[in-house]
């Protein structure tokens, strides 16, 4: 059965991540709702992320194809996605925060009218 | 022997349709036990008419429910109030699929008859399907359009994150004694002198037990934390506005949850489908007795962490939301945050 | 196989992300949110990211996810204003993300030795993983966690801020 090891190549992985990623800049860049930017920004993460997959993917088979170097950064990479997620995690309660605290402040989430430093 | 790619196929597929099937069937008969347990317990009969001991009452249930009205109150934002009832359901019943409800390998060509797929990862599934099943709860509250139902889901999704905390470091303790995620590895390690070497006993996780447990009540919306739905301050909490079957989806994702998380338990802490004596005792020659047995032990098992849920229910009475919240963020993470350094201290020195 | 479940969840990634931009109000947003890092789970398994693939489930899909869906259901957030925006974003922001896009595609395709993945290879095994994690980067993983504890400090603090005047209310 062929089409059960086919092979995917990891340059189409690494396309996708850039296009996510751009995605999110656009996202960024275009949408008027406090909470909707943030979302783009997680967006943006989640891009980066999955190109971080990708070369711990390419690194480890590497690894098991010549076994030579340490085994150890075969999976640093997925490490590092680790700690942007947490990152990500720690990011989002305290950006919602302050979102509910100028929501309170404001009464309005369209980032137009929110244009001053203080609340 | 090999098994080609359409065979695994196809016994997965049957696997999947017998186990569903089931497993609503189980559904179907937990709320039955329910009802009658908790009539015993309030000192009346409970249902009795349909059929012999009222064995038939679900499935008129059902079928009351199939001839309902399909009410869709016309403020709702349909797309969204559509798609809740569903999303509560399919997480409820997902995660069955990881379940290993009998003995490894004794299928035909040595196929798991008693799982539907062994991975590595099983016990991080369970706990990512279930914090997906919250979205069913905010969005049906959400998309109803209704004070109610919007207070109900509110006090839902908070309920849920915070007790998930607890319930995950709970089962930090289970994970460390057997150094893998994998609800097999897990199940077997507690085998071995049987009834002392559970988890909750021989492994010393009573304490997370309890932690498991009230986390437990507190993730299914159940008595006695069933705030979200607490009839006398919201009406219907977040299904206020769901008609029908729209309604019994909501009602079958409860009690699916219910059986899921007696699963997990019974496979963290009670030794699975292992019976009390575990290894101490040979098996029995006959393959196919073995089986049932392994999975009578697991039934049995699910079945008491079942009746003990009921019970709880007819005994206590709902908790004020402010307590609630107390307790779990106050009392039950900080104790699991315990149990955690006092099983890794007496990992590392035993 | 691989191809067939890479080329579907790429597709639910890219129309997620797509949707994302396209809904006006944060809810559907969010939620196009919630398939993409689904289906960017689904992907990392392909990878061979066991963990990674639940953690991405559990952490964004089931913790940061829901806090987002949860504000938007608390401070009860509308369609969101159809405004042009800052001039700066459109005439400079958008062609250089178009720019962007074009170097990170060609540089990507030019890559050399990449190679590909397949089905059941290259699998990472949660032991692996946290054997690197807990030796090699016990630092940055202590770290980690007092930076998440700053952050909860942090939101209390902001998210008390403004009920100064009723101190009786959570």
């Amino acid at each position: 059965m062929s089409f059960l090891h086919q092979e995917v190549p990891l340059a189409w992985y690494l396309l996708l991540s850039a296009a996510l990623f751009s995605l999110g800049v656009v996202g960024f860049l275009l949408k008027r709702n406090l909470i909707t930017v943030f979302m783009s920004i997680e967006l943006m993460l989640n891009g980066v992320n999955l190109s971080f997959v990708t070369f711990a993917h390419q690194w480890h088979m590497h690894f098991l194809n010549t076994q030579s170097g340490p085994g150890a950064d075969a999976v640093k990479g997925q490490i590092f996605v680790f700690f942007v997620m947490m990152v990500a995690a720690a990011e989002a309660a305290v950006g919602l925060a302050i979102i509910i605290a100028v929501f309170r402040a404001r009464a309005t989430l369209a980032v137009d009218r929110i244009d001053l430093m203080k609340l | 022997m090999q098994v080609s790619f359409l065979q695994f196929f196809l016994w997965s597929l049957l696997k999947v349709i017998v186990v569903t099937v089931v497993l609503l069937m189980a559904v179907a008969y937990t709320v039955l036990l329910e009802r009658k347990l908790v009539g015993r317990i309030q000192n009346r009969w409970g249902p009795s008419r349909v059929g012999p001991f009222g064995l038939l009452q679900p499935l008129v249930d059902g079928a009351k429910n199939f001839l309902k009205e399909d009410l869709i109150p016309a403020s709702v934002y349909k797309p969204l109030y559509l798609l809740a009832p569903l999303i509560s359901l399919a997480c409820a019943l997902i995660s069955i699929a990881v379940i290993p409800f009998g003995e490894p390998s004794a299928g035909p060509r040595h196929l798991d008859l008693f799982e539907i797929s062994n991975v590595n990862i099983g016990l991080l599934v369970i706990l990512g399907i279930t914090s997906i099943g919250v979205y069913g709860i905010a969005l049906a509250g959400w998309s109803s359009n209704n004070k109610y139902s919007l207070l109900g889901s509110l006090r839902s999704s908070a309920q849920l994150i915070s007790y998930e905390l607890a319930l995950g470091l709970s089962l930090v303790g289970v994970v460390l004694r057997a150094g893998s995620l994998n609800l097999r590895v897990i199940v077997e390690q507690q085998a071995e002198k049987g009834i002392a070497t559970w988890n909750i006993f021989g492994g010393l996780q009573f304490i997370a037990f309890f932690i498991y447990l009230m986390a437990a009540y507190a993730e299914t919306n159940r008595a006695p934390f069933d705030l979200p739905e607490a009839e006398s301050e919201l009406t219907g909490g977040y299904h206020t506005e769901y008609s029908s079957m729209k309604f019994a989806m909501f009602f079958m994702a409860e009690y699916a949850n219910m059986i899921t998380v007696g699963c997990v338990a019974t496979l963290l802490f009670l030794g699975g489908w292992t019976s009390p004596w575990g290894n101490l005792l040979g098996p029995v020659e006959n393959n196919l007795v073995n089986a049932l047995l392994s999975v009578f032990w697991f039934v049995a098992k699910v079945f008491c962490f079942l009746f003990l849920y009921v019970w709880v229910r007819g005994t206590l009475p709902r908790f004020r939301y402010d307590q609630l919240m107390n307790f779990g963020w106050r009392y039950l993470m900080p104790l699991a945050i315990l149990n955690i350094v006092g099983t890794s201290l007496w990992l590392a020195y035993r | 196989m691989h191809l067939i479940l890479f080329l579907l969840f790429a597709g639910f990634c890219l129309a997620g992300a797509i949707n994302l931009l396209l809904q006006t109000h944060p809810i559907n947003s969010a939620l196009s949110l919630i398939v993409v890092m689904t289906s960017l789970a689904v992907l990392y398994l392909l990878l061979g990211a066991e963990f990674l693939a639940a953690a991405q489930i559990i952490v964004y899909s089931g913790a940061i996810m829901v806090l987002f869906v949860f504000v938007v259901m608390l401070l009860n957030a509308g369609r969101e204003e159809r405004t042009l925006g800052s001039r700066a974003a459109r005439i400079v922001g958008l062609p250089a993300v178009v720019a962007l896009l074009a170097v990170l595609a060609t540089l990507i395709l030019h890559i050399q030795g990449l190679g590909g993945a397949a089905i059941s290879q290259g699998i990472t095994t949660t032991e692996d993983l946290s054997r690197v994690l807990f030796h090699e980067l016990l630092l940055p993983f202590e770290v980690t966690s007092v930076l998440i504890l700053i952050a909860i400090l942090g939101a209390v603090a902001l998210a008390r801020h403004g009920n100064g005047e009723r101190p009786a209310a959570k």
